[in-house]
């Protein structure tokens, strides 16, 4: 008798425990997005007819056209103005999307003791690579990051991170930045047509995809005065392709078999 | 078999209050860095995992260890060790509870945990470490509740759970395996990409789990009326001896193949680690205190006088404890991310609340195992009157 009702009890509580469960996950998973479903199908909702196409998007970085810092600032402004980039004092909190540092933390694996002079006093452009194979992809246990099929960006859901920052760890040119607190109160004007973030998210650069979905080339492209070049790494008659042949370029950490896709003439 | 860890001494229960007083405490931060964000820890953009992770990833090693007791008692029929099979157990269940706990603390919003079961990603490491940890933790608290309730009513454990138990081997080494597998496999940082990361881990937690639970056995038997058995931690000695020999030698070969190659993307960590980079050290004294300290362990624990000398035991499972403590909870996760993937040296040291936190999440575990033992005490005194 006493062994039966403990049994009894026992698939109570279990069955209990599993017609709760299925509400609490569903709100758990979904976070404070409510309804957002998130993920590669929320980027397939509104086909643009205007939107640019490639198999693979591409961006090759001129530095023979760099003399100074200011000349990329216009840039690095563009993408912080329109993508909502939070500006901290402390910079172990820093949120960077494009930003510049000097070759040889560019390219340490590719570093010569005596360096051009003009190589080693300009500063480097760097951004996310969009990697063919990228190791933040793989790493994601969510798919909060992927690749998008269509055109091959690395792309952030947002509403679907869960902060763990394995993407960061796994990333191999630190091009990862996370929310360590919630950034809005440092936006200094707010783009009302981006999302912000909230705090303890992963983000990064997009290659400005919801630019290119509407037609329009990425804005640091646009701001930057010929100094960078962007297009389909795969059809050979773009203007990424015609600047790979007639140029030799490099890229980051190529060794590591990640396959970026920014791609510098020096 | 509950009921027996709410019946105790004025000292136990002040020992419970204590430990809920801790978990008050950190839980009160958690709150705070769930309102700030986790902007209120010593980690950075370039160091984005730190304390939490590292206790995590040497936890994981003191629950793969009690497998050190299962094997010789199950697989090789090693009687002694069938006094003290609980005990390993019961530490992997509470060490397993902090390393989720340490998980879910770490994450940038906890909310929304469950999107890894969601949107499940077999090609993440994480996805399959959330799989093996749940799993080692389920099976550790089936195995050893339904082995200690068997004992109490004094007959043979359940036919049923001797596949279980079998299984919860291979397990116990996949949980620190894949653990490894969590930073081994990454690209871009030289100091976990070896092969040699998940024997380490393993030889590391060989040598942890056991010697913390000789200081465990050596505790019970002064304060309670069950004696786990002198040849018992004898046994146990010699499995931290052999494990924490095996660790330094792994180390070793790192060294050699690090500093022999002398590639730099490899050679910078421990660079950084032992001798410090760019004028940053704070770790150094740290790293050398571990060497020491594994290498006094080897000489006490190898040394048969030394070894069979419980109180230089006891000393010896405290530096080989330590030593491995500052090894992974301390150097291994920031020794990855110094210095960066651009070789910018960022330092990471936590904070008063990020420490508070981890202080609370101990006290989680120790309370669990403080219940856990004082259940399995209790049948055992049990059982011997």
């Amino acid at each position: 008798m006493e062994s039966s009702r403990r049994h009894f009890l026992t698939i109570a509580g279990l069955a209990a425990l599993g017609l709760g469960a299925k509400p609490v996950l569903n709100a758990l998973a979904s976070g404070s997005a409510g309804e957002f479903t998130g993920g590669v199908d929320a980027f397939k909702l509104k086909p643009n007819d205007k939107a640019l196409k490639a198999k693979q998007w591409a961006m090759v970085i001129d530095t023979r056209k760099i003399k100074q810092a200011s000349d990329l600032e216009p840039m690095i402004a563009a993408c912080n103005k329109i993508h909502n980039i939070p500006t901290f004092e402390d910079k172990r909190h820093e949120i960077k999307w494009i930003w510049e540092d000097e070759y040889h933390n560019v390219f340490p694996t590719a570093e010569n003791k005596f360096l051009n002079d003009r190589v080693e006093h300009i500063p480097f452009l760097v951004l996310c690579n969009h990697c063919e194979n990228p190791p933040c992809v793989r790493a994601c246990p969510t798919k909060a990051t992927f690749k998008r099929e269509v055109d091959g960006i690395v792309m952030m859901d947002f509403h679907r991170c869960i902060g763990c920052r394995f993407c960061m760890a796994a990333c191999p040119y630190g091009s990862r930045s996370f929310n360590f607190t919630d950034p809005r109160p440092f936006i200094k004007e707010v783009n009302k047509e981006f999302p912000t973030r909230m705090k303890g998210v992963v983000e990064k650069c997009d290659f400005c995809a919801e630019r290119i979905d509407v037609g329009q080339l990425p804005a640091c492209v646009e701001a930057s005065n010929g100094i960078l070049t962007f297009g389909d790494l795969y059809d050979p008659k773009s203007n990424v392709r015609e600047l790979l042949k007639s140029n030799f370029t490099i890229r980051r950490k190529q060794s590591l078999g990640t396959e970026p896709c920014v791609y510098y003439i020096v | 078999m509950l009921e027996l860890a709410l019946k105790g001494s004025k000292k136990y229960f002040g020992w419970i209050i204590a430990l809920l007083v801790l978990v008050g405490i950190g839980f009160g931060f958690y709150l705070h860095q769930l309102d700030y964000g986790l902007g209120i820890t010593g980690m950075s953009r370039d160091v984005s995992w730190g304390f939490y992770i590292a206790q995590f990833t040497f936890l994981v090693g003191v629950a793969a260890g009690g497998v050190m007791v299962v094997t010789p008692y199950y697989l090789h029929d090693y009687k002694a060790f069938g006094r003290v099979t609980i005990l390993g157990e019961f530490l992997a269940i509470a060490a397993i509870t902090m390393c989720l706990l340490f998980i879910l603390a770490d994450l940038g919003q906890p909310m929304r945990m469950f999107n890894v079961l969601l949107y499940p990603t077999p090609t993440s490491v994480l996805f399959w470490d959330m799989i093996v940890l749940n799993g080692y933790l389920f099976l550790n608290i089936v195995i050893g509740w339904n082995v200690l309730e068997a004992e109490r009513n004094n007959v043979h454990y359940p036919m049923w759970l001797k596949p279980l138990i079998y299984l919860s081997i291979p397990w116990a080494v996949g949980i620190h395996t894949v653990t490894a597998f969590l930073y081994c496999g990454l690209p871009g940082r030289g100091f976990w990409l070896t092969a040699i990361l998940a024997p380490r881990f393993l030889a590391s937690a060989f040598a942890a789990g056991p010697s913390l639970l000789i200081l465990l056995c050596l505790f019970i038997r002064k304060f309670t009326k069950f004696d786990p058995g002198k040849e018992q931690i004898q046994s146990l000695a010699k499995i931290v001896a052999y494990a924490i020999c095996l660790n330094v030698f792994f180390f070793l070969c790192e060294v050699f193949v690090v500093f022999y190659s002398q590639i730099p993307e490899h050679m910078l960590h421990l660079k950084y680690l032992f001798m410090g980079l760019h004028g940053k050290a704070s770790l150094v004294p740290w790293m050398w205190t571990s060497m020491i300290l594994m290498v006094l362990g080897i000489i006490l624990l190898v040394n048969p006088a030394t070894r069979k000398n419980e109180n230089i035991l006891a000393l010896a499972c405290v530096t080989v404890f330590v030593g491995t403590w500052i090894d992974k909870g301390l150097g291994m996760i920031s020794g990855g991310f110094v210095p960066s993937p651009m070789e910018h040296v960022t330092e990471y040291a936590p904070t008063p609340p990020e420490l508070m936190i981890t202080l609370g999440v101990y006290g989680a575990g120790f309370l669990v195992l403080t219940i856990l033992y004082k259940m399995a005490i209790s049948v055992k005194e049990e059982v011997r009157s």
